[in-house]
């Protein structure tokens, strides 16, 4: 077994640098890397351009990399949640690329899966096919979209063993698995790190192969973003 | 009078057909899985993951791992699974998902839609919305008629940038039921109850075909 296991989260940063590219985990505030973004924010690393679903919330998620102007970069599908983040967009501190969310799921997976481009047909006659090339298949346009290139990817699982395999739980999947696959160094954070041999191979949803750190998270929040429930007791 | 959202998520739910996946987008229509018709048995996708999306959980038994694509704590059916962002969209382009319903700001007489950005004032981004429209098989929008400053929001050509060109085939709105046919513009097929032909022409600003008597919807 070869062992990817680290101290913490501030050793499993070791190495990312000002201006890197990273993929960070997470759909919305769920199955987002919590204890890496603290360590991050924490070593200051600046100029980072970050591919992710989502920009988080004003206070959490990647809005806490935001509010200390670490990120130069956001290439994301949907950025509705965050004041913050507007702002800075709209006064062009940051530089923001809306891609359609399964196109940004897909270079994820390109990236991961040795397989340079694809084609696809959203966004056609959007301005997302501005400047890219346009060829039909089947009677139907699609566009020419590459595979993403990472430093660094930051993920979360609910559990992994020594060796870096993951399991993940509920919606908390998302983007996790693709952009593990993705990154160049790969750094897994779990709510609980077993020894090898613990997890039953057959429900492994990552194969170590793909990470190169991982360490149990130190604490978790995980903050519901818009909280819906009904009564328990029906009305008639 | 004019359908409230309640009222054009029941329309929608008209629209299902037994044995079929359907996604439903933020807004009205979440509301269509309300009204799900007797006897219908459907699955409900949500792309951040899910296939058998249930209601939302009872008080205190929220799920911070069990979302839909609108941020809201879900619950999950019998036979529901759960898979990767990747796996979502593949099931998605490959038209596995056999309706999808969304919300929009415009649509075009030619089956246009936008509802993902306003040049400088608006930029929330278009999530999955891009994906869905240029591969569902149908796609029907909810919306209301006009918007907030009373303007028609079924038009010649959209003046927002595009989310999809040539997409949409049916818009249920608070006042109508129509089809879209790219040759001949917005194809009137039913109005809402108490809502005369007039009243919808007056607030069509696109191209509109009515043909014969145009029957009220039943609900």
């Amino acid at each position: 077994m070869i062992r990817k296991v680290v101290a913490n989260a501030d050793v499993a940063l070791e190495g990312l640098d000002d201006g890197m590219t990273l993929m960070v985990g997470g759909f919305g505030l769920c199955g987002i890397p919590e204890n890496l973004i603290a360590a991050l924010r924490q070593r200051g690393t600046r100029q980072l351009t970050c591919i992710s679903n989502n920009a988080g919330v004003d206070g959490f998620g990647l809005g806490l990399l935001l509010e200390t102007r670490q990120i130069r970069k956001m290439i994301s599908s949907y950025v509705g949640e965050n004041d913050e983040f507007e702002r800075q967009m709209l006064s062009g501190e940051l530089e923001v690329e809306l891609i359609p969310q399964g196109t940004l799921a897909e270079r994820c997976r390109a990236a991961g899966a040795g397989i340079p481009a694809f084609f696809t047909p959203a966004g056609y006659g959007t301005e997302v096919a501005e400047g890219k090339e346009i060829r039909m298949f089947g009677g139907k346009p699609h566009l020419l979209e590459h595979a993403f290139d990472a430093d660094f990817a930051l993920v979360k699982a609910w559990k992994g063993d020594e060796a870096g395999n993951l399991i993940f739980k509920g919606t908390a999947r998302n983007f996790n698995p693709m952009m593990a696959m993705a990154g160049r160094v790969t750094v897994a954070e779990v709510e609980e790190l077993v020894p090898a041999g613990t997890l039953d191979p057959n429900a492994i949803h990552v194969p170590g192969i793909f990470v190169h750190r991982i360490f149990q998270g130190a604490h978790y929040e995980k903050r519901i973003e818009q909280r819906t429930v009904r009564p328990k007791t029906p009305a008639n | 009078m004019a359908l409230d959202k309640n009222g054009i998520a029941r329309r929608i739910a008209q629209e299902l057909r037994h044995g079929w996946y359907v996604n439903l987008g933020i807004g009205i229509p979440t509301l269509v899985a309300n009204y799900i018709p007797e006897g219908i048995d459907v699955e409900f996708q949500s792309e951040n993951g899910i296939l058998g999306m249930g209601p939302f959980p009872f008080d205190g038994e929220e799920d911070a791992d069990l979302i839909n694509a609108g941020k809201q704590t879900i619950t999950a059916l019998a036979g529901a699974s759960l898979f990767d962002s990747a796996t979502s969209f593949g099931m998605i382009r490959a038209r596995k998902v056999q309706l999808t319903v969304l919300g929009a700001m415009e649509v075009s007489d030619r089956g246009d839609i936008a509802n993902w950005k306003i040049p400088g004032r608006m930029v929330k981004g278009m999530g999955g919305a891009m994906d869905l429209v240029a591969s569902a098989e149908r796609i029907i929008v909810a919306m209301q008629h006009s918007n907030r400053e009373g303007e028609s929001k079924l038009l010649s050509a959209c003046s927002l940038p595009l989310t999809g060109v040539g997409c949409v085939k049916k818009v249920v709105t608070d006042l109508a039921v129509l089809d879209i046919d790219p040759e001949r513009g917005f194809i009137l097929r039913e109005r809402a109850p108490g809502v005369s032909v007039d009243e919808i022409v007056a607030k069509t600003a696109g191209r509109l075909v009515v043909e014969g008597e145009i029957p009220e919807m039943t609900l």
